[in-house]
């Protein structure tokens, strides 16, 4: 009898979350496939990006499209399209790599969760200034990140997937001291 | 203190990562003589006052940045793009 084995993936933050603390909820989001998008050098692909997945290009610190199919603005020339599968027609235009392994992803939401964030990142993400749509390569603690408002009380939150422990470690402790204040 | 990078904007210095004089930018041509290359590699003016640095925005967009910072005053007088910078 042949023995057979059953290999079942696990997500970045597999029996880490999700978390509830005070007013703020810490979940886990399948972001779904992630690619990043590197224009070739001199070459639009706002056009193309716009016929196969219905948003454009985000400008620098900025994010387009909606839950399940975004276009998150992720450093120099370089876009991280989250959610479909990218049409093979975009890379005629842009070097498209695979990246759907490599981050943790991610959702801080509740009344609370710009003022955790505030403890942990050198950037003023208060909604007058950091508005739905808008996102932020920085740091969280001592990790690189990538920040993206996607409510008026949630963010999307990208660091390495090695780091997924510390990441979830520091967002919860920065959730019980911000929660024991009241 | 804070570096304004021409892309992400005004930005907190511990996303920066300082890469040395901007002097590296201006490499000798291949065949230059030895004094060009000594000059090059090891010596570096040391006045007080405005410095062209390189500082690579490691944890923001990932460029390179030439700023002109003054050593005397710690003021931080612009910033630009490594690749934009004059040669």
């Amino acid at each position: 009898m042949a023995n057979t084995l059953t290999l079942t993936a696990t997500s970045p933050c597999y029996g880490l979350l999700p978390k509830t603390v005070g007013t703020c909820t810490l979940t886990e989001t399948d972001l779904g496939t992630l690619t990043s998008v590197a224009p070739f050098k001199g070459r639009a692909v706002s056009d193309a990006l716009k016929g196969a997945h219905g948003m454009a290009f985000p400008a620098p610190n900025r994010a387009t499209g909606k839950d399940g199919a975004r276009a998150i603005w992720f450093g120099r020339d370089m876009v991280l399209l989250a959610g479909p599968v990218p049409d093979p027609g975009l890379g005629d235009h842009a070097a498209l790599t695979d990246q759907s392994d490599a981050w943790t992803c991610v959702t801080l939401s509740g009344e609370d969760a710009g003022a955790v964030l505030a403890r942990l990142v050198p950037v003023d993400l208060r909604p007058a200034i950091f508005k739905q749509g808008h996102t932020a390569r920085t740091q969280l603690g001592h990790m690189n990140a990538s920040i993206t408002r996607t409510g008026p009380d949630s963010f999307l939150i990208l660091v390495f997937r090695s780091m997924a422990a510390t990441l979830v470690h520091d967002l919860v402790t920065a959730m019980e001291s911000l929660a024991a204040r009241h | 203190m804070r570096l304004p990078c021409p892309i992400c904007g005004e930005r907190d210095r511990r996303e920066f990562y300082y890469q040395g004089a901007a002097v590296a930018l201006n490499r000798p041509a291949p065949d230059a003589d030895a004094d060009a290359w000594q000059d090059f590699v090891y010596l570096r003016e040391n006045l007080p006052g405005d410095h062209q640095e390189l500082w690579s925005h490691d944890a923001g967009c990932g460029a390179w940045l030439v700023v002109t910072r003054n050593t005397v005053t710690h003021a931080v007088l612009g910033a630009k793009l490594a690749s934009e910078a004059d040669r």
